[in-house]
């Protein structure tokens, strides 16, 4: 048994946290958020080529630094410490791990390209009527000749509007809900035939509604593995949402503690109150366990699938519950002032409340878990 | 004892249901029950509508303009208004500072102010809380002092509800720097058009513009705009704070809320069934009637209570936690309903809204509702205090 991190993740932690303490105040997020791209380039390619951290969760072979899980945990914990709106979810944990996954000559092309900052990828897996059911689809990938032709419409994709590609869940055979017949391509985002409608998101990124219209895809496009897949992918994904929530809710708490002790009603800092600190108390238990959580799914990624969804189910349907718990308190905590934009804090709130969902709400997961676990269903 | 309406409150429910029917304004219809942006115009013509009826302030003493209707008529009022998703009138005239002035005012300020509170000629609002007054609203700072037949005002008040729109405001201040916190404070009319005050906008998380900052600086009060004495101010102010806490409740909006989820969920699907088929969302939907109802008829308990002669006690802070906590459930099950289509944000600043909804319609302000919805159990004497009344004032600890 060993809890702890290696040097070399030591130092990817401390690198990434130095350099966000150094860009990425609240005031200069505001200002990124407010601009018309939305984001501010420079930073993503500064990950990338000063930093050179885009590469953590990759092999030596694929010219990375030879992490994994973990790292991609480190990052997205740190990113969340500071409410990041960089699409390092989108591109390096879930484009990058299906091209991991998938191997071949795609895989060998475009993950240099992650590496250096020039791809960024972003999921268009949700339709309008499939909630969190990843096989719920009536976007389609008709064979054609040696290629496929697209046909659909994608729901609320995050940072597809600085994508390069895009990853595409789509239906290559059977109904709108079998598992079969599920595939997953790589699309370049310029192809003809595909239009977007694009937004910001309450939690401060962009996304669009994506519509494709007999897009015409190589046979290359492809990434075998159906969705077994599909399903390793926003296994990865919700366990990396964890990571984020580890940062967010670490800076709720925080944030609330600090707060507690400044402000001052009837004389003395509400903190001194004991209905207050039994509050804070509670948040510190829900925080500790976040961080629990979230180690255990991200050390247990490899194991078979049925094991490994039970385990990720468990973890993601905790993390949701308890990143209500913190946000909300934080917020009542804070009274007027936490619902306010001009605090940080509200922010925090924000993105806790969308993480909660993300990749499944608790009671999607905790239902996946009863299914793959517990005996005496129907 | 006896839980059914007679024969004239049912005659009465049937007259109220083809009144809002035939009367209520047509552009209006669905705007709340959206979350869309209401504007000043759009709740005077609601208003306007009530005053010239003369059903715009059910609970005030006829005298003055009020209906004359009993506590289970204003309870049928309320669920009717709410079941029509009308617009909820704002209460800063209506049922906070009118109740005041005919109770602590003068005879003059009766004649000056009710009859332009009841027509919506006068757009109200109320400078309570300061920066480091919120919870302990007793150690507030704006002082006023007195130059001849003037108060001079200077302080800051936040949290000013639609004091963008306001002509009046209602002014808790300092008289007396010395007395004991409770004892030293007057309640003030402001006409906010006097020089020196200036209102700041104050962004809440979901966007909205709904709060102020209004900063005081040499704002000269006649003295005849006191109610009551001076210093005894805080004497209109627990008047006030009580008269807030029953209508807090909100039941028969929530029960509106309530419904429109259970319609929601009807047409998100979930699979191959509608959302609402799903065991564990169906539960949430169960439990929260279960409470609402809990609720309901703890409030229709106050209210005989009150229709006997009891006056809102400080029972009437469980009704405020209770239906605080209740309006935050119905907006969070309302986002989760709306699963990846909460996400989408429409209302940048300045931007205006989008023309077409992304996703389906509800889900477009579910997200924002839930974020602002997090002051129910702030505003209007926090929770926290709100239980710390009821184990002093009732408990006795």
């Amino acid at each position: 048994m060993d809890f702890t991190y290696t040097e070399t993740q030591d130092m990817l932690r401390d690198t990434l946290a130095r350099f966000l303490a150094d860009t990425y105040d609240f005031e200069t997020r505001k200002k990124m958020i407010d601009s018309a791209e939305g984001r501010d380039p420079g930073i993503w390619r500064a990950l990338a080529n000063d930093l050179g951290i885009l590469s953590a969760p990759f092999s030596e072979a694929q010219g990375g630094l030879g992490g994994g899980a973990l790292e991609n945990m480190i990052m997205m914990e740190e990113l969340g410490k500071v409410i990041a709106i960089e699409p390092y979810l989108q591109t390096v944990v879930i484009g990058g791990g299906a091209l991991k996954a998938a191997g071949g000559a795609l895989a060998d092309a475009v993950i240099p390209e992650i590496i250096a900052g020039n791809a960024i990828i972003a999921f268009a897996y949700a339709e309008p009527q499939g909630r969190y059911d990843l096989a719920n689809l009536r976007t389609t990938a008709k064979k054609d000749g040696a290629g496929y032709v697209l046909n659909g419409h994608k729901g609320v994709v995050y940072a597809a509007p600085w994508a390069t590609h895009l990853l595409v869940t789509a239906r290559t055979g059977g109904n709108q809900r079998d598992r079969d017949g599920v595939e997953l391509f790589l699309v370049d985002a310029k192809s003809a035939g595909i239009t977007r409608r694009d937004y910001p998101t309450v939690d401060g990124s962009r996304a669009s509604e994506i519509y494709f219209e007999n897009v015409a895809l190589p046979a290359e496009a492809l990434l075998p593995g159906g969705i077994d897949l599909v399903e390793k992918v926003v296994d990865e994904a919700a366990v990396a949402v964890c990571g984020e929530a580890c940062g967010v809710t670490r800076k709720l708490h925080e944030g609330t503690l600090d707060y507690s002790k400044q402000r001052q009603q009837f004389g003395q800092p509400i903190g001194r109150f004991q209905v207050l600190q039994h509050r804070m108390a509670d948040m510190f238990l829900e925080v500790e366990q976040i961080m629990s959580m979230t180690l255990m799914a991200t050390l247990k990624l490899d194991l078979p699938a049925a094991e490994r969804k039970a385990m990720v189910s468990l973890a993601k349907a905790k993390v949701s519950r308890s990143a209500k718990f913190v946000g909300q308190n934080a917020i009542q905590t804070h009274g007027g002032i936490g619902i306010t934009q001009e605090l940080a804090i509200g922010h925090y709130f924000k993105r806790a409340t969308m993480i909660e969902s993300q990749f499944g709400s608790a009671d999607w997961h905790l239902d996946r878990y009863e299914q793959l676990t517990l005996p005496g269903a129907a | 004892m006896n839980l059914e309406f007679s024969p004239e409150e049912i005659a009465f429910r049937e007259e109220v249901r083809t009144f809002i029917a035939e009367n209520y304004p047509k552009e209006l219809r669905g705007k709340q029950d959206e979350g869309g942006d209401l504007t000043k115009e759009d709740f005077l013509s609601w208003h306007k509508v009530l005053a010239k009826k003369g059903w715009v302030a059910p609970a005030w003493p006829v005298e003055y303009g009020g209906t004359g209707w009993t506590a289970t008529q204003r309870y049928i009022w309320s669920e009717e208004t709410a079941r029509a998703d009308c617009i909820r009138l704002m209460p800063f005239g209506l049922t906070m500072v009118g109740p005041v002035i005919y109770t602590f005012g003068t005879p003059e300020q009766k004649a000056r102010f009710l009859p332009r509170i009841l027509s919506g000629e006068d757009w109200w609002c109320q400078g309570y809380s300061e920066p480091g007054s919120g919870s302990d609203l007793a150690s507030l700072r704006t002082k006023a002092v007195r130059d001849g037949d003037h108060y001079v005002v200077n302080g800051q008040k936040t949290w000013t509800t639609m004091a963008q729109h306001a002509d009046w405001g209602f002014f808790l201040v300092r008289t007396d720097p010395d007395a004991k916190q409770q004892q030293g404070i007057s309640f003030l009319l402001v006409d906010m058009k006097t020089p020196g005050i200036e209102v700041r906008p104050i962004i809440t998380l979901g966007g909205e513009h709904e709060v102020n900052e209004v900063w005081l600086e040499d704002v000269r009060v006649p003295v005849e705009n006191r109610v009551y004495e001076e210093n005894k101010g805080w004497t209109c102010a627990k008047f006030l704070l009580a008269h807030e806490r029953t209508g807090i409740a909100g039941v028969a909006a929530s029960k509106r809320g309530v419904e429109r989820i259970k319609s929601i969920a009807m047409s998100e699907l979930d699979g191959d069934r509608p959302l609402l088929a799903n065991p564990f969302f169906r539960r949430k939907v169960a439990e929260l009637e279960m409470d609402l109802t809990a609720l309901e008829y703890t409030e229709l308990r106050t209210l005989a209570g009150e229709a006997a002669g009891k006056g809102p006690g400080p029972e009437s802070s469980l009704l405020k936690i209770k239906g605080s906590e209740i309006q935050q459930r119905i907006t969070e099950l309302t986002l989760e309903a709306a699963g990846h289509y909460g996400a989408p944000y429409f209302r940048g600043f300045g931007e205006g809204d989008n023309e077409h909804p992304i996703g389906p319609e509800y889900a477009n302000r579910a997200a924002p509702i839930y974020f602002n919805t997090r002051k129910t159990t702030i505003y209007g004497g926090s929770n926290e205090i709100q239980r710390n009344i009821i184990a002093k004032m009732v408990l006795g600890l």
